[in-house]
């Protein structure tokens, strides 16, 4: 193999590893905004939920598998109160009211991590290993094939419940039209509850599988957050397809821009493309077009 | 010269100014409670009263930072509050002002009072240049564009160490006039204190005049304004503009008052602070933006003898305030003053 290729496929490599985080981030970023045109500045918080509680569960001597269910479901418990405490309350409050909301339960969920959990930085160790596997010359850690294996299973499990389960379609048609829903007897109430969890449940996803590669740190999910907000955007608000797509080329423009580029600017360039992007296409690349009716 | 204004408008506009000049309608009292007599009265008396309170130097060193943060605030609550745009980048500006000062004088030698208007100018500049594509996106898209262009700003300034000394700031020299170095917290109170009046001044007359009764319109429907004749692009552009450059101002009081300067104030969770200060104020309130910069850097103060338990506490406050008060500090406890007194 050229070593041209090789240095191109490691590349591609680690930047489809961190899109696909991204890519949980952005799904979690655009269910709650499907059921509630809530943008949850908090969804980076349940990242940084997910990795922290499973150290703290593995650092009690728990297993990995039953410490990753703890920390799904410790984190999806925090989703739901979010949402039964602080927006249910002021649900048709404006949009800055709402966004204001989740920044502070952030601010107060990292506050509340660094109080109970410490402001260490703690390594969660790889789910098998960490030796590397060689692929056409370039080598890939096993835990980027769990971060790829794990993404692809949400993402078909989202599709199926989606579009084969009675709550999935309920979600779909609240997202579509709140009061038809309503009308045709969707309890829109719970729509949004079961939002948050699943938000929150894609959230601990990401951040578990994340944490053996960066660690986990009770600030990890700020530039997390964002990330997967710049890449929900990307892809069109509220498009699924369009959160994955964002998050995978948002990944891949950051890899290959910091391998070819400049590496000082890695976390520049994904803002910079994004920026670009709207400019030139100011609904996101699957985001709805359509005329605003007045 | 025919004037060429829509006969109905200059006829409303006339009618305004007679009751008001004739005081048909407006009885002393109320020209006290109006918010560009009686409010500026007010704050001009606060800010002259503050300082029997202060009694050492990190007291006024408390007192001048809300001044600075108040600026801010002032200013970007015109296009949140008024315009109706977020914008979850400004701290970008503040630190591009802040950063101007600092390298234009430290590194470059020029006066400070030179460098400041200098920033200001530079950041209106680029303001005007991203404001017309960042200004036609809306709602959350727009929140994104304004984001990324601070989380940028914040990049370049910790990357570019040979300029900015990178992530760990840089000193700026003290501000010096007729050779004599502005040097201290009383000095600063009243250098702040100025600067604040005159953008609180600024803001309660962009408000009363035409554009402000354009940007009212456009926030309440833009297309409607839009089919009325208002160009509400320009007028967008430029309240945009006009809160950079009120931020690249405080930004340039605060590296000289500080001496010295971070990335730190370009960073996502200062945008979102001084966001935070207009919306706990009450949005579309000159005053409540004053009032929402006190409230929130004072709080942190306050908070310090909590230690490590005062980011929750902060974070708690910020959501009760809104889920209670979703319209904001002083709009709420004004209209509660107003009915209690209708009450009676």
């Amino acid at each position: 193999m050229p070593p041209a290729f090789v240095e191109l496929l490691q590349f591609l490599f680690s930047g489809i590893t961190s899109g696909a985080i991204y890519a949980l981030v952005a799904l979690g970023f655009a269910l709650i905004y499907n059921a509630s045109h809530v943008i949850n500045f908090a969804q980076g918080e349940f990242v940084m939920l997910g990795g922290m509680i499973t150290w703290l569960l593995l650092s009690h001597g728990i297993d990995l598998p039953l410490a990753i269910a703890g920390a799904v479901a410790a984190t999806v418990v925090v989703g739901l109160a979010l949402e039964k405490l602080a927006i249910e309350p002021v649900r048709d409050a404006n949009v800055v009211t709402l966004i204001i909301i989740t920044i502070g339960a952030g601010i107060f969920l990292r506050g509340l991590t660094s109080v109970t959990l410490g402001k260490d930085l703690h390594a969660v160790p790889a789910f098998s290993g960490n030796e590397p596997l060689e692929l056409l010359g370039a080598t890939i850690m096993p835990q980027s094939l769990w971060i790829l294996g794990v993404t692809a299973a949400v993402v078909l499990a989202l599709h199926l419940f989606f579009h084969f389960t009675i709550l999935g379609k309920a979600i779909l048609a609240t997202s579509h039209n709140r009061l038809a829903a309503r009308l045709m007897g969707v309890n829109v109430n719970f729509v949004l509850l079961l939002s948050f969890g699943l938000s929150a449940l894609l959230g601990a996803v990401a951040g578990i599988l994340i944490a053996p590669i960066t660690a986990t740190h009770f600030e990890v999910g700020i530039m997390l957050g964002l990330k997967g907000f710049a890449a929900a955007i990307l892809g069109g608000l509220g498009s699924g397809l369009g959160a994955i797509v964002g998050g995978l080329l948002l990944g891949l423009i950051e890899s290959l821009g910091a391998g070819y580029i400049s590496s000082d600017y890695k976390d520049a360039m994904a803002f910079v493309v994004i920026l670009g992007v709207l400019f030139l296409m100011p609904q996101g690349l699957f985001g709805k077009r359509g005329t605003e009716r007045v | 010269m025919a004037d060429i204004r829509p006969s109905g408008y200059s006829k409303h506009r006339k009618k305004q100014t007679y009751t008001r000049r004739l005081g048909t309608r407006a009885t002393p009292m109320q020209v006290l409670m109006s918010e560009r007599i009686g409010g500026m009265g007010a704050l001009i008396v606060i800010i002259a009263a503050l300082p029997l309170l202060l009694a050492n130097n990190y007291q006024y060193d408390v007192a001048i930072t809300i001044g600075i943060n108040a600026i801010v605030v002032v200013g970007l609550n015109l296009l949140i509050g008024y315009a109706g745009q977020i914008s979850l980048g400004h701290a970008g500006f503040f630190a591009l002002g802040a950063y101007a000062s600092a390298i234009l004088t430290a590194r470059y030698g020029l006066h400070g009072a030179l460098a400041m208007p200098l920033g200001a100018l530079g950041v209106g500049l680029l303001a005007y240049i991203i404001a017309r594509p960042i200004l036609r996106l809306s709602g959350h898209y727009l929140a994104m564009a304004t984001l990324g262009v601070g989380v940028i700003i914040n990049i370049v300034i910790s990357r570019e160490a040979w300029l900015t000394g990178g992530p760990d700031g840089m000193y700026v020299p003290p501000l010096e006039v007729w050779g004599v170095e502005l040097y201290g917290g009383p000095i600063w109170y009243w250098i702040v204190a100025a600067f604040l009046v005159l953008a609180v001044w600024i803001s309660l007359n962009i408000i009363d005049s035409p554009v402000g009764r354009a940007l009212r319109g456009l926030h309440g429907a833009e297309v409607a304004a839009e089919v009325a004749g208002v160009d509400t692009t320009r007028y967008k552009v430029m309240v945009f503009v006009i809160s950079a450059v009120m931020a690249s101002v405080a930004g340039s009081l605060a590296a000289h008052f500080s001496e010295f300067v971070t990335p730190e104030k370009a960073s996502f969770f200062h945008s979102i602070l001084f966001v935070t200060m207009v919306v706990f104020g009450g949005m579309a309130s000159t005053f409540g933006a004053v009032v929402g910069a006190a409230v929130l850097t004072l709080l942190p103060q306050l908070l310090a003898d909590f230690a490590s338990y005062e980011h929750m506490i902060l974070g708690l406050i910020m959501m009760a305030v809104m889920i209670f008060m979703p319209r904001g500090l002083v709009p709420t406890l004004t209209g509660l003053a107003r009915r209690r007194g209708a009450r009676r």
